[in-house]
């Protein structure tokens, strides 16, 4: 590499031509700051797309009855809001999130395969493209739910499933390809000296989820394709007729869907882990266990995915199996809550727009985790199957979870990103409009669940009406307060305070030992990390050379 | 160390993960298979029988019969008996009719399955017609004999067990093979 060559640059240093200008700038760059930003505002997109989805959907549930859109339109809607949201919205973010921070917290250059990156990248447009396309196709778009259980997805699939099954193959391709390029930039490209577990935790968590996705997504992309077969080859993976069973398609899918919904929060635990020390200026509670909770994790998801089958008929010692093993995920959860929560015992915390969204994250996510506890109950789960309590619970891992974890690591790094500080009274406002638009929509919908109200249909009983009103216009909170997203960073981007090359002052890790906004090039000469200690002698507050 | 050379034999082995757990995939297909043949699992029951038992004449377990057409079929499929009651160990036959009323020849294909599911691995079928297609003419029917046994280790608290078929239409699937008219059997209607 050049830069070791002519090493008389101090770290950080731009000793390199800066972007390329125009349209080709972001067609071809291999710049993992550029294409950091493009998934960031592809998934940006994808979050405005696939809520104004969820809008129609409150829209219709807002009073019983048929009133704005037909049942055919209304499951369209919620199976495109579920794969847009998870495909297209969370996990972009988290690979933007990945290839902006990866590399300035390692101290590498780049990413360890900056082709494979931009190209990782474009594979999303034309695939979410496709996707969406289908939905002007004759005979609508997939209307099978976002978990395309057979034959739903085959037998009495429209005509465009042939089209998303390809959407599928090429987003998995995509993700597959970002995994790798994680793993090899995290265990290659790492500074000298600077050991696994000097790391930061989204640095660990991100390696963990990399290695989620390099084994289960080729799994999706497996499954999809035994529907493309049974649809179009004639074979019969799930079709009763010629030998096959629709109960394996389910449990193919959740031997790849229940890790995936790890995925989608892994990443999210490793930023709070960042932030929530950074403002209690004090060192991250418990940094070994949280590294090993993680594994932890990782590895009960994949002996626990039959807990969204209970109902199918698998013999009792199954769902006990089942039943215990996701209960067993509790405790390494357990671990991290009681980690975050003992970061910020007698911690001198004040609450910045990140704080916010990652004390709301602590919260609100262990709301999700107990109701996550109660479906794991399989006799319980009889009852709460398939009715508004699931839609609460993983509303409450997700949206407080996955998506405040992405607002929180937004607010505290743009000022990185952007060289400016956001305005932090426009910020907090975001963040109470979505705390309380949140929570409105979302905690009727324990209720109308435990009362029996049934996901994915467009009318319901006149005695949930009023718990509905509520949760749509809480739901219509939520949605309008993005705008107001959007609003901050454009006008972070283009002006406000100056941001020091460190603007949170209890904040540790290499990437705030470079300028604000972030060099083009950043760390052409690797920081020497040896003298660094390692976060296990429970200090892990010296990692800023 | 030479980094570029490491990276490409990492992304290498990753590769190789990535192609092993697409393989996966596709392999839980047979492990699904041979785990519900095992266990029972699913109400599926196994392929043909071959062992024999003696009946244990102090104990009777009820069978019930049920036939269901799956969507699109338009054949009329019953057993000849609603339910029976059996020794477990004895060997048991009872027969289902099938009637094509389209002026099309058909292929079907009927799918057994037996409940309490934890059952099913306690019911043996030394024949059956679901081991095999049917081919019916226009206006043909016969008569299809399933041949059992529930075995004498049947749970004790069993009393009970239905053995379901759902026939399906596989014509597009695997077209019959026409007959003249002249070998055609005569119409008959299912009573
Ligand atoms: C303590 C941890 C958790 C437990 C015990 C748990 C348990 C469960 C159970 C038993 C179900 C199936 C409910 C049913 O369909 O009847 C479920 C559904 C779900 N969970 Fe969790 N969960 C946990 C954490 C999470 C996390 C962290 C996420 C994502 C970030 C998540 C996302 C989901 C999703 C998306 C579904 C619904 C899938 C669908 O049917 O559409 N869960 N959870
Ligand atoms: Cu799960």
């Amino acid at each position: 590499m050049s830069a070791v060559i002519d090493d008389h640059g101090h770290v950080g240093h731009d000793h390199h031509h800066g972007p390329a200008k125009g349209l080709s700038r972001w067609l071809l760059t291999t710049n993992h700051k550029d294409i950091g930003s493009m998934y960031l505002w592809f998934s940006f997109c994808a979050f405005l797309l696939g809520g104004s989805m969820a809008m129609v959907i409150r829209a219709e549930l807002f009073q019983p009855g048929l009133q704005i859109v037909q049942p055919e339109f209304f499951n369209q809607m919620t199976t495109m809001h579920g794969l847009i949201m998870v495909f297209g919205a969370v996990m972009p973010a988290f690979v933007g999130l990945a290839n902006w921070m990866i590399p300035l917290m390692i101290g590498a250059p780049d990413m360890a395969l900056p082709r494979m990156n931009n190209f990782s990248f474009w594979l999303l447009p034309a695939a979410f493209g496709l996707l969406v396309s289908t939905l002007f196709m004759e005979g609508g778009g997939p209307n099978f739910g976002w978990t395309f259980y057979a034959p739903l997805s085959t037998t009495y699939a429209p005509e465009s499933v042939t089209f998303f099954i390809f959407a599928i193959h090429l987003m998995g391709i995509s993700s597959i390809m970002g995994a790798i390029n994680v793993v090899a930039t995290i265990l290659n490209l790492r500074a000298p000296g600077m050991t696994l577990m000097k790391m930061p935790l989204f640095v660990w968590t991100w390696l963990i989820t990399a290695f989620l996705l390099i084994a289960v997504m080729p799994v999706l992309a497996g499954v999809v394709t035994m529907m493309l077969m049974d649809i179009h080859f004639g074979t019969s993976f799930f079709s009763a007729a010629g030998g096959g069973d629709p109960v394996l398609f389910q449990h193919v899918f959740w031997f790849f869907g229940h890790p995936e919904v790890y995925i989608m929060i892994l990443p999210a635990f490793g930023a709070v882990s960042s932030i929530i020390p950074a403002f209690s200026r004090k060192p991250l509670f418990g940094y070994t266990s949280m590294v090993y909770a993680t594994g932890a994790i990782a590895f009960l998801s994949f002996i626990v995915w039959a807990h969204h089958m209970f109902t199918v008929g698998i013999p009792l010692t199954g769902e006990l199996f089942f039943m215990y093993a996701t209960m067993l995920i509790a405790v390494p959860t357990g671990v991290k809550v009681f980690n975050w929560v003992s970061t910020m015992w007698r911690g001198s915390l004040t609450f910045e727009a990140p704080m916010l969204f990652a004390v709301a994250f602590v919260i609100l996510f262990t709301i999700g985790g107990f109701s996550g506890l109660m479906l794991a109950i399989a006799p319980a789960d009889f009852q709460y199957h398939d009715t508004y309590f699931v839609v609460a619970h993983f509303h409450y891992v997700l949206v407080p979870g996955a998506i405040f974890g992405i607002f929180a690591s937004a607010y505290y790094w743009l000022p990185k990103w952007t060289g400016h500080m956001y305005d932090e009274t426009l910020a907090k406002l975001h963040f109470w409009m979505s705390f309380i638009g949140m929570n409105l929509a979302f905690f009727p919908m324990h209720f109308v669940g435990l009362a029996g109200m049934p996901r994915r249909i467009p009318d319901y009983n006149m005695m949930f009406a009023n718990f509905n009103m509520v949760s749509s216009v809480g739901a219509f909170m939520f949605g309008a307060t993005q705008l107001l997203f959007l609003f901050i960073v454009i006008k972070c981007i283009r002006g406000g305070a100056p941001a020091p090359a460190k603007p949170w002052d209890g904040a540790e890790g290499l990437e705030w030992s470079v300028p604000s906004p972030a060099p083009y090039h950043t760390f052409q000469t690797p920081p020497d990390m040896s003298d660094v200690h390692e976060h296990r002698k429970g200090t892990g507050g010296e990692l800023t050379p | 160390m030479n980094e570029a050379l490491s990276t490409r034999r990492l992304v290498r082995r990753l590769v190789f993960v990535v192609i092993g757990m697409f393989g996966f995939g596709f392999l839980l297909v047979p492990i699904y298979d041979v785990m519900c043949q095992a266990f029972g699992i699913n109400g599926k029951t196994a392929g043909a029988y071959t062992g024999a038992q003696s009946a244990d004449e102090a104990r009777a377990v009820r069978v019930q019969f049920l036939a269901t057409n799956a969507a699109g079929m338009q054949w009329q499929f019953g057993p000849q008996a609603d339910q029976i009651s059996v020794h477990p160990g004895a060997t048991q036959e009872i027969r289902f009719v099938a009637y094509n009323p389209t002026d099309k020849p058909m292929t079907a294909q009927a799918i057994p399955s037996v409940s309490p599911s934890r059952a099913a691995a306690y019911f043996h079928k030394t024949e059956c017609f679901c081991f095999t297609q049917q081919v019916l003419q226009p206006g043909e029917r016969i008569e299809m004999p399933v041949r059992f046994i529930v075995d004498r280790d049947l749970p004790a608290d069993v009393h009970h067990l239905t053995l379901a078929y759902t026939l399906f239409d596989i014509t597009s699937r695997q077209p019959p093979v026409a007959v003249n008219a002249t070998s055609a059997p005569a119409k008959e209607s299912l009573q």
